[in-house]
């Protein structure tokens, strides 16, 4: 029983990460239609803004992050924006994927040219310290994991549904046409989205790299696990996705000890297979009609 | 006048060819320079490095430079065999590397029928058994460091028992069927025996099955960053330990990786920059003036490797002959006073296997701590 406990949490605060990077994709679709495939790149990204403000500015760890968060906010989000789904979005969808997968080949390409193809340290945020609740041992830094990201999904619930630019940007997602009609900035909505797909993937990136280290092939499963979290879960809804993050990290860890370790990364694959057959718009989706 | 011109021109032009083509030796360093174990394919390349330097700064091998040519393997069997025939292509006297014991598996073939010497840094057990009489190791073969890490456990760390992790590649595999043979003949009982995949990122699940097996030690047998995650991942879990391994779970950059949790790790080390010897402490001040870290024990393999080359070349054979070499250096030993770049004195078997002192060692606050000095099993 401890052992499913201690799995139970470990694989909630992985599946809370992955979530982040899941929801990000989800209301990039919603508000723009916009598939990023480069997502894992964007997680793998501002660790190494935070190394280079450390390592070339002389910052202690928390202004690092503050400043990494800065610019990976003005970089994944405004400047993804305005320098690539902006121009590319007129071509359709189809063209924006490749450049977004063109994408995350530069990204990785660049951060290995520039920082080297080795795996650096990362500061954690929790002491590596465990609590022993009912016999089970959890370590502190899941639990730091999995309340930091509890946290930021629950302000992301409150911003979109609480306050007026929330529901404006709620408005853009279910229909950009009558939310123009209304006298709703459409455009500066989706930018907010951007920004805020930005900031998520800047936390994402600074949970999980003091466990992966930093590297520049990081991105790689975490984009794809946060896409299938993301289909599994409900491309065009919030909750789909973090049900989704959370389901798939969970599912993982059980897999790894009850099943076969060697087949883990079969798993999610098996279950998107699944869902894809019988449920397509995802566990909590709507189904949406193509329009004519 | 116009013949004159084009007979200057035709003059300079045979002049810096025939000049380019006399002053240069080719090296060619095959290995991975990026990919999951490129921290060790780097310090393998950056020893190579310092080692050519330093040669051609005194002259080079027969008064010939070395012109060393980088291919990157990527960490990719598939490319290591395009870029070992790229290097082949080239003409090299001698390939170096690579490190991944399957791309040295792959590429093995190739060399051999090029008839290129080759100095490898892979530690997979079965490389020496494939018959290549050119393959020559820089460190030792699983065979010979399982023994005496086995010897460690049953005698220093007195463990009944052991949870085993490792990588399920060609290096982990050997490593682990090696073990297991050793542990079983020593009546130390496997508890668990848990497969992770080169590149894993996320080991929660695995420490959790080791957590559950009680077990007396952790024996952790992975590539650098995977044994700094899977540190990392067992100290949050509260695993306690001891965690034992051989010489990549002491490294220089799993150490750097895994910060304090590398902290109370022990085990066998072949090649160490922390080694008491004067010239291999000299070693590591210089690498470390080069290239702005501290090597590890890939960067000392490289560093080897290049200074037995000169050794064999100049001291022993006085003329560059691919195959004369192969042979002269099966049974050959090289001491620090013949050669002294080669840092400790080396001995090469029959089939290329390597024979030199070896380390017990602990990591005491972020720094490895030498215990014990193994002698030669030759001695």
């Amino acid at each position: 029983m401890a052992d499913i406990l201690q799995l139970l949490v470990a694989g909630l605060a992985t599946g809370a990460i992955y979530a982040l990077v899941a929801i990000g994709f989800t209301l990039l679709w919603q508000t723009s239609q916009t598939i990023n495939f480069a997502q894992g790149e964007f997680v793998m990204l501002p660790a190494f803004f935070v190394l280079i403000a450390m390592g070339y500015f002389g910052l202690s760890f928390w202004p690092a992050v503050a400043l990494g968060g800065v610019v990976s906010v003005v970089v994944l989000g405004l400047l993804f924006k305005k320098l690539m789904v902006d121009p590319m979005m007129r071509h359709g969808v189809l063209p924006l994927v490749i450049a977004t997968i063109g994408l995350a080949i530069l990204m990785k390409e660049a951060v290995r040219e520039f920082w080297g193809a080795d795996a650096w340290p990362f500061p954690a945020l929790g002491a590596t310290t465990d609590i022993t609740v009912f016999g089970a041992v959890f370590a502190l830094q899941s639990l730091v994991i999995l309340a930091i990201c509890v946290a930021v999904v629950v302000a992301l619930q409150l911003f979109l549904g609480g306050t007026l630019t929330g529901r404006c940007m709620q408005a853009t997602a279910q229909n950009p046409t009558v939310a123009r009609l209304l006298g709703i900035r459409v455009e500066r909505m989706i930018l907010y989205t951007f920004l805020i797909n930005g900031a998520l993937v800047t936390v994402a990136s600074i949970l999980i790299t003091p466990i992966y280290l930093a590297k520049f092939t990081n991105g790689e499963w975490l984009g794809l696990y946060a896409f299938i979290a993301a289909i599994i879960g409900g491309f065009n809804q919030v909750r789909g996705a973090i049900a989704g993050g959370l389901l798939l990290g969970v599912v993982d860890n059980f897999a790894a000890v009850y099943l076969s370790s060697q087949y883990r990364m079969a798993i999610p694959l098996l279950i998107l297979i699944v869902v894809v057959l019988f449920r397509p718009q995802g566990l909590l989706g709507r189904i949406e009609e193509r329009t004519v | 006048m116009r013949r004159l011109k084009l007979a200057v021109v035709l003059s300079a032009f045979a002049l810096l060819s025939g000049a380019a083509g006399a002053a240069d030796v080719k090296f060619a360093y095959v290995g991975e320079i990026s990919g999951s174990i490129a921290v060790s394919g780097g310090n393998f390349r950056d020893g190579i490095v310092l080692a050519v330097e330093e040669i051609n700064a005194k002259g080079g091998i027969l008064k010939d430079k070395i012109a060393l040519t980088l291919y990157d393997t990527q960490t990719n069997p598939g490319v290591a065999r395009s870029q070992m025939q790229k290097a082949i292509d080239g003409g090299p006297y001698v390939v170096l590397g690579p490190i991944f014991s399957g791309n040295v598996k792959v590429t093995l073939q190739m060399v051999q029928q090029a008839e290129i010497p080759q100095f490898t840094g892979g530690e997979a057990a079965e490389l020496t058994t494939l018959g290549s009489p050119y393959l020559f190791r820089t460190s030792f073969g699983q065979q010979i460091g399982m023994p005496k890490i086995a010897n460690y456990i049953r005698d220093e760390l007195k463990a009944k028992s052991i949870a085993l992790i490792w990588v399920n590649n060609d290096f982990g595999k050997g490593g682990r069927d090696k073990l297991l043979k050793e542990l079983a003949a020593r009546n130390i009982k496997l508890v668990a025996d848990v497969s992770t995949e080169s590149g894993q990122v996320d080991f929660a699940a695995d420490v959790v099955k080791l957590k559950a097996a009680n077990a007396d030690a952790v024996f952790v047998y992975s590539n650098e960053e995977e044994c700094a995650r899977i540190m990392r991942e067992a100290r949050k879990q509260g695993l306690k330990g001891p965690f034992v391994g051989d010489t990549t779970l002491l490294s220089q950059k799993t150490i750097e990786l895994a910060a304090d949790a590398a902290n109370g790790v022990v085990g066998h080390v072949g090649l160490t920059a922390d080694a008491p010897i004067p010239a291999v402490t000299e070693f590591a001040a210089r690498f470390q003036k080069r290239f702005n870290y501290k090597p590890d024990h890939n960067g000392i393999k490289g560093y080897t490797a290049v200074y037995a080359v000169k050794y064999v070349t100049e001291k022993k054979l006085g003329k560059f002959d691919r195959k004369a070499f192969a042979k002269t250096m099966h049974g050959l030993t090289i001491t620090p006073k013949d050669e002294p770049g080669i840092l400790m004195e080396t001995t090469w078997d029959g089939v290329g296997e390597i024979d030199r002192i070896s380390f017990l060692a602990e990591v005491v606050n972020g720094k490895q701590r030498i215990s014990k000095v193994l002698p030669k099993l030759g001695n």
